[in-house]
């Protein structure tokens, strides 16, 4: 089964057997930031971008992604520089073991590419689909408060 | 100090926002063989066979084992100390299956559904048993759990008891009969996970000397490559052990968990192997926190002071014994170390059951201690009339005070004396006291559906095993004046890279970037007893300040000699002596490398500490109890900690803002329930429910310093202080609320409604 999609804005043709998941497929491709935690959808370590919006790669099987654009976390940064809501992640201490960190990072990404206010509520909701049991979220959910709420002042001024 | 309690930036922080592949399994192996456990549905059963012949022949299978295969060895899998305190109960694998999860046999396969499929095609015929699951029935059952031919160390086959602890200072009968007030109260704590997110995953494979190199997410690197030796018969000397990054353990990686498991196989086939875990193994097959049935029976002199503390401790561990013996002796030790008492007793059985097995879990006992002790001091402050922090202010150990019952209970031997040095108890309850407004929530009176209430409950943990916990490092420096520290000690995701490059950096004037940190690889860091027991600030950090402090002597010495002067000091990162001369850091390693009075600086430095001061904390929870539905929900939650001198501030929060919701988890929310054949019910995050982001109450989380002399620039730790406290912190708040008292969590809704007593 060939399947064609965008991949971390390449265009990727894909072979693979029925039942693959994108999970699977992501982390034989060596995207390894996309984690294996717990095979349900329930834990959020998985999560990539599917058309910006952040969904659980273990839940997706390859072909209902054709067509469609792909992104993992991979993406979010070069080499020399780190994506802001990155940044701001290192810098508020909100990344401690850092293996739920990629799956965050995206929810929060999602959220920002999202139409509306910025609240505790809206970054709560988006990242309660992330387990963490290192940081209680205190630090994620104020990194993201404020990376994100930076952004939108900064799209109101522009 | 310039940089210790400087909010250092972590020094893996870098690749894991990136998400680069620095986990265990973020490599590929070629030709890897992929590896399952056969588990038990059965809770006890003898094998009377086991047919391999239909897996055997499946294409892509390519080596199975069952118990056949190997002669009986046992061993623990606890990652302790040499001797282990642990029984050596468990073989590799065995003939009897004794919980719903044991292993039967191991695959391994070209592809995991191969090895799935092969597993499906094994015929076990089971001889059943009879089972255990009630821990106050273990010691009456009338029949063994383990054979006592071969196993060493169980305290008491035939009755399954796996340890037993009794000590006694003073005469608790005595003093019981004479005191003005006894409370008495029976309370437990419930199985719980430790949910770390990153599954058990180990990877192994034979490196060009044919050596094994196995790769794996474990606290315990340096007692991997003890026991796995030990297991499968091969020499020290032939294993390396690799800790990468880790996703998460909270003690769940204590633990020689599965890496003998794919040695085996390694070492059978020649070919790498990987064995992962998936959520339902790791909830119904890897560790659990030990349920423990608390009895307390307090005694109160007219003045509100303690004449007594009489305790007895039924802890259920399991099919096997990992850990029993010390968490008990954890939860006994924190549980008199935290009040004043002349005379205290404890009694503890820890025994056998047909359920998964217990074993390190964050707080170690110490959380199972506190919430019985804390509810009984609720209870007795309000019969005594006497407010809760007040009760607890007139009767906590101080700064001087000696603790003589921590001689008597150490990690399976004698203790050591225990003075206390450092301790802000008393500013830690004050504090919580304002922080949380105490005085006016307290007093408020409810009505309505929803009513508020506050509750309080303190907290002690230790600061590494006394006199068995050892750590070392190795400091060796560059020509640009920067250095390479490689240490044992292991870093979890808990941030001790970090905080021991911070105590390097120290000592040596320099900035945390000049520290090349790398750590927990056997064949190259030295020796540290793992992450566990909050050591690694307080013992690996002394060690890292030991190897820091002999490599500035060094460079020194040869600043002195390249400057010709006998005397010389440094300053910042300059060598200048008395007549004004100077020379750098960099310049000093340049020309001893090269040119002149040439050698590497470097130093090493070993600890090993008779002390484990004590860190504090006082936690304040504010719930709302629903009295239509009894649901409890949690507010706010002030917890105020001394953990000494804070290495780094932005960390050490981290550590308590994740350690309260592993708490509320086990008050309101995680449930391992069991059918009636010893089967968990909850094989998922669906249903065994960690604190979410949605879920979380507001947190407060403050440090009241103090300063340990016997720590690494006055640091105690920090990692498990905060777990402790805040479920009996929350039970006192419902009490409060509603006048409910919870005595065994978790705390069901059901039973709220039950026992509330309202219109």
């Amino acid at each position: 089964m060939t399947i064609q999609f965008e991949l971390n804005g390449q265009l990727v043709s894909a072979d693979t057997m029925p039942g693959t998941t994108l999970l699977e497929y992501l982390r034989s491709e060596e995207l390894y930031s996309v984690k294996h935690g717990c095979d349900h959808g329930e834990c959020g370590a998985c999560a990539v971008l599917i058309n910006s919006k952040a969904v659980n790669a273990c839940l997706i099987l390859m072909h209902t992604i054709e067509g469609k654009k792909i992104e993992t976390l991979e993406s979010l940064s070069n080499h020399e520089h780190l994506h802001p809501i990155q940044e701001t992640f290192l810098r508020a201490g909100a990344v401690q073991c850092g293996f739920c960190t990629p799956g965050m990072l995206l929810s929060v990404e999602a959220l920002d590419r999202e139409e509306g206010e910025i609240t505790e509520e809206s970054v709560k909701d988006a990242l309660n689909g992330n387990l963490c049991r290192c940081t209680g979220y205190v630090k994620p959910v104020d990194a993201a408060l404020k990376v994100l709420q930076k952004n939108k002042d900064e799209e109101v001024q522009s | 100090m310039k940089v210790i309690g400087k909010d250092i930036q972590r020094v893996d922080g870098h690749s894991l926002v990136r998400g680069k592949p620095v986990f265990t399994d973020d490599m590929r192996l070629k030709d890897v063989l992929h590896v399952k456990i056969m588990h038990s549905p059965v809770a006890h059963a003898q094998i009377l066979n086991i047919d391999i012949s239909r897996a055997e022949i499946l294409d892509g299978v390519v080596a199975i084992f069952t118990h056949k295969d190997f002669k009986p060895h046992y061993y623990t899998t606890a990652g302790q100390g040499y001797p282990e305190p642990s029984p050596r109960d468990m073989l590799i694998l065995d003939s009897t299956v004794r919980y719903v999860g044991d292993r039967v046999a191991f695959v391994a396969a070209e592809t995991l559904e191969i090895a799935e499929r092969a597993l499906e095609l094994i015929k076990v015929e089971y001889k059943e048993l009879p089972c255990i699951f009630d821990a106050e029935k273990a010691m009456t059952a009338g029949f063994a759990l383990h054979p006592s031919e071969g196993t060493i160390g169980i305290h008491d086959v035939s009755r399954n008891i796996a340890a037993h602890l009794d000590a006694e200072l003073g005469d608790v009968d005595a003093a019981l009969k004479t005191s003005a007030h006894v409370f008495e109260g029976i309370y437990s704590t419930p199985f719980v996970q430790m949910a770390h997110i990153e599954p058990h995953i180990s990877l192994t494979w034979l490196d060009n000397n044919n050596r094994l190199v196995i790769r794996t997410s474990t606290q315990v690197p340096h007692h991997v490559r003890r026991i796995v030796a030990e297991v499968l018969d091969i020499p020290i000397a032939r294993i390396r052990v690799i800790k990468p990054r880790i996703g998460g353990a909270f003690g769940g990686k204590q633990e020689i968990l599965n890496e003998e498991v794919v040695s085996a196989i390694t070492l059978k086939t020649g070919r790498p192997a990987r064995i992962e875990y998936t959520r339902e193994e790791e909830l119904n097959a890897a560790r659990v926190r030990h349920p423990e049935l608390v009895t307390f029976r307090l005694g109160f002199n007219e003045k509100q002071l303690l004449t007594a503390i009489d305790m007895n401790i039924l802890e259920n561990c399991g099919a096997y014994g990992p850990h029993a013996l010390t968490v008990m002796s954890v939860t006994s030790l924190k549980a008199l170390s935290m009040y004043k008492a002349p005379n205290v007793r404890v009694n503890g059985d820890g025994v056998y059951t047909n359920l998964p097995i217990a074993g390190a879990y964050r707080g170690y006992g110490a959380p199972q201690a506190c919430f019985p002790l804390e509810s009984i001091m609720d209870e007795a402050a309000e019969k005594l009339g006497v407010d809760p922090i007040d009760l607890r202010l007139k009767n906590v150990f101080q700064v001087e005070d000696d603790v003589p019952i921590a001689k008597i209970l150490g990690e399976g031997r004698e203790g050591f004396p225990m003075v206390l040095y450092s301790t802000e108890i008393k500013t830690c309850l004050d504090e919580g006291r304002q922080l949380s407004n105490w005085d006016t929530l307290r007093s408020k009176h409810q009505t309505g559906r929803f009513r508020r209430g506050i509750g309080v409950a303190a907290a002690v943990q230790g600061s590494g095993i006394p006199g068995i916990d050892m750590g070392a490092a190795f400091i060796k420096m560059n020509e640009d004046a920067s250095f390479n520290l490689q240490i044992g000690a292991t870093d979890l995701g808990t941030g001790s890279d970090t905080a021991l490059a911070q105590i390097a950096a120290e000592a040596l004037n320099v900035s945390v970037d000049k520290i090349i940190v790398y750590s927990s690889d056997t064949d190259i860091t030295p020796f540290d007893k793992g992450a566990y027991a909050s050591s690694t600030t307080y013992i690996s950090g002394t060690a890292v300040k030991k190897a820091a402090e002999q490599c500035k002597a060094m460079i020194l010495e040869q600043g002195k000699k390249l400057l010709q002067v006998e005397e010389a000091e440094i300053i910042n990162t300059d060598v200048i002596a008395s007549d004004g001369q100077s020379i750098s850091y960099a310049d000093i390693c340049m020309k001893t490398f090269y040119t002149d009075e040439q050698m590497q600086i470097m130093g090493t430095g070993s600890h090993v500490s008779f002390d484990s001061p004590p860190p504090l904390n006082a936690t304040f929870a504010e719930v709302e109890v629903d009295t239509l539905t009894g649901i409890v929900r949690v507010i706010k939650v002030v917890s105020v900690t001394d953990a000494g001198q804070i290495i780094n501030p932005k960390m050490a929060e981290g550590q308590v803002e994740g350690a309260i919701p592993q708490s509320l988890g086990m008050a309101l929310t995680e449930f391992m329930p069991f059918d009636d054949q010893g089967r968990m019910l909850n094989l998922d995050f669906n249903s065994y429910h960690i604190y979410t982001a949605g879920d979380m109450p507001k947190l407060v989380v403050r440090f009241v310093e103090s300063n340990e002399p016997t720590g690494p620039y006055g640091a105690k730790a920090v990692a498990e202080i905060p777990i402790n406290a805040p479920a009996p912190a929350i039970t006192n708040a419902v009490y409060n609320a509603v006048g409910v008292r919870v005595r065994h969590l978790p705390i069901q809704p059901e039973q709220v409604l039950k026992e509330l007593d309202i219109e």
